[in-house]
């Protein structure tokens, strides 16, 4: 088979996936259902980016999104009680309000299209390809050497996302009860059990219990 | 074109099947080895009565468990509870592709092997928690809980481990991290001395990623009576069990690669015949490691959840990240020396 017409195929087959799964994330009435379609959709993302040859972009988003956001989301899904049909009571009155703003949406992706294929120019060939690296080997050069700045601060500002994530959900209970952990393992076995040594002695005839008799 | 299909089509999957069938076996005799080291470890036979010292055991298990019948508990989530078994199962074998077995033997030879061994791991635990949720049951949604919070912490550690491996092999590709280990030092020029720490690490981190004893909190018997798969039983029981044994066999193989010089032999190779690599010495590193895992089994209490979670992130994390920059450090004044591969 000619593997151009292969990679077509796989493009268009990993496409409908994509597209299928983004709508039923909306459409789902399950939430559990419609994160695991989220999860199918980024899944197949990655897999379109595979056959663009950006191996270390698809397998990050795997990594990240698939292995560690999605779960932490899954969880929090499951932890909710939604009531089914109170979730579409609404529907028919936010339906004029979500037409207009999927309206707006639609016209600013659609300018944005336009602009860019107004300034479009040619792609280069891949850089990768044309430097004979791999690609994830390219993009940490280009990263760590032309782009590291940008880099770093981006690095900051995630870290002090983080910092203020925890700063805000942190509180401190006064009244719970721990454990410190370092005090448990310098516990000495001396200090909790006393072994005491001594003869064994043999029970005296005379002062030999009497068994009750039955 | 029939040639063509012959060679794109018929050859990789007999490839795949070469890999996934001594697997299976591997598991089941896996499974017998730990049935009689527990045995052995407690003063007791093990199996004894089925085939010589009771090795058909394993199989006699695995009949048991295809024929039996596999319920479904009311209320539960039909689809997804039967979709979890085998989302917990393909990523512990889709992981074997890029796995090399020695210089010239691996299914696929990636040049970013080590992120697609992280992507593939890190989807496991979807079918543990799509388990917990569609049983419909307390007990199972627990255990899924406890094991997706210990999965992803443990993930953090391991990934900063590999990090450590990557820096001195300067490769993300299995094969070439192995070829960096090559030297004339045998033993001394492999990844586990250089990075002995993160090594320990590593393995620590392995076992609580499969969540085996003393990590196996998602399951705690004596708490939640057998965690996320306590309402599956037949052959959808044996594909988690499956799964299981397959990611510890996995890390098993995996810390011989990254540390122990994979196929490499530990002697210098001037000593003639034990001195040259091969499968073999790979399959007895793997079986060393995996025997560690019972070990524990036997040796250790189970951690409390708390302590999963402070030997997780307050200990392994910050002693992995320390030494990400020593490794880097001793990259940069050339203090490990890096093979080339034969």
């Amino acid at each position: 088979m000619n593997p151009q017409l292969l990679q077509v195929i796989c493009f268009y087959a990993f496409g409908f996936v994509t597209v299928a799964a983004a709508l039923s994330v909306i459409t789902l009435k399950n939430s559990v259902h419609a994160v695991l379609a989220l999860v199918l959709t980024f899944f197949s993302a990655a897999c379109l980016w595979l056959l663009l040859e950006a191996e270390f972009l698809a397998l990050a988003l795997i990594v990240v999104y698939v292995g560690a956001v999605m779960v932490l989301f899954l969880f929090v899904v499951m932890m909710l009680d939604i009531d089914q049909e109170k979730m579409r009571e609404g529907f028919v009155k936010f339906l004029p309000i979500g037409l207009f703003v999927a309206a707006i949406m639609l016209a600013e992706m659609l300018g944005l299209i336009g602009v860019r294929a107004m300034q479009a120019h040619v792609m280069g060939a891949d850089p990768a390809v044309a430097a004979g690296v791999s690609n994830t080997a390219w993009l940490g050069r280009a990263l760590y050497t032309s782009f590291l700045l940008p880099f770093e601060i981006a690095a900051l500002i995630l870290t002090v996302g983080i910092v203020a994530a925890v700063a805000l959900t942190l509180r401190e209970r006064r009244d719970a009860r721990y454990e410190s952990a370092s005090q448990q393992v310098k516990a000495d076995p001396n200090r909790r059990v006393r072994i005491v040594k001594m003869a064994a002695v043999r029970p005296d005839e005379s002062t030999e219990t009497q068994e009750p008799q039955p | 074109m029939l040639d063509q299909l012959i060679h794109q089509l018929v050859v990789p999957i007999l490839y795949i099947l070469a890999i996934v069938l001594p697997l299976v076996l591997a598991v089941a005799m896996f499974v017998y080895w730990e049935r009689k080291v527990l045995g052995w470890m407690h003063v007791r036979m093990g199996p004894n009565k089925i085939g010589p010292f009771g090795v058909l055991q394993a199989f006699a298990d695995v009949v048991k468990l295809l024929i039996k019948e596999v319920i479904l508990p009311t209320k539960a989530n039909r689809f997804l509870y039967y979709m979890a078994p085998m989302i917990a199962l393909v990523p512990a074998l889709a992981v074997w592709a890029v796995v090399p077995f020695s210089s010239s033997m691996v299914l696929s030879n990636a040049n970013a092997g080590v992120l697609y061994l992280l992507a593939m791991t890190s989807m496991g635990v979807y079918g543990i928690i799509i388990a917990g949720w569609a049983s419909n049951s307390r007990y199972a949604l627990l255990g899924a809980m406890r094991s997706a919070a210990q999965v992803i912490s443990y993930e953090l550690a391991m990934g900063l481990c590999l990090v450590c491996v990557l820096v001195l092999a300067g490769s993300l590709n299995l094969t070439e991290i192995v070829n960096a280990q090559a030297g004339s030092k045998g033993i001394l020029d492999w990844f586990w001395l250089p990075l002995l720490p993160v090594f320990v690490i590593y393995f620590i981190s392995g076992v609580a990623e499969t969540n085996r004893a003393p990590f196996d909190v998602a399951e705690g018997e004596s708490e939640i009576v057998a965690g996320f798969h306590v309402e599956y039983s037949g052959s959808a029981f044996a594909l988690f069990f499956l799964a299981e044994y397959a990611s510890m066999i996995l890390v098993s193989f995996l810390a011989a690669i990254l540390f122990m010089g994979g196929w490499l032999s530990p002697f210098p190779a001037s000593w003639g015949f034990i001195g040259q690599g091969g499968f073999p010495w790979l399959l007895l590193k793997a079986f060393l490691f995996s025997f560690m895992f019972l070990w524990f089994r036997a040796t250790f209490p189970r951690y409390r959840y708390d302590q999963i979670m402070r030997l997780g992130w307050k200990v392994f994390i910050p002693i992995a990240i320390a030494w990400v920059f020593v490794a880097g450090l001793m990259k940069y004044y050339g203090l490990v020396s890096i093979g080339t591969g034969a």
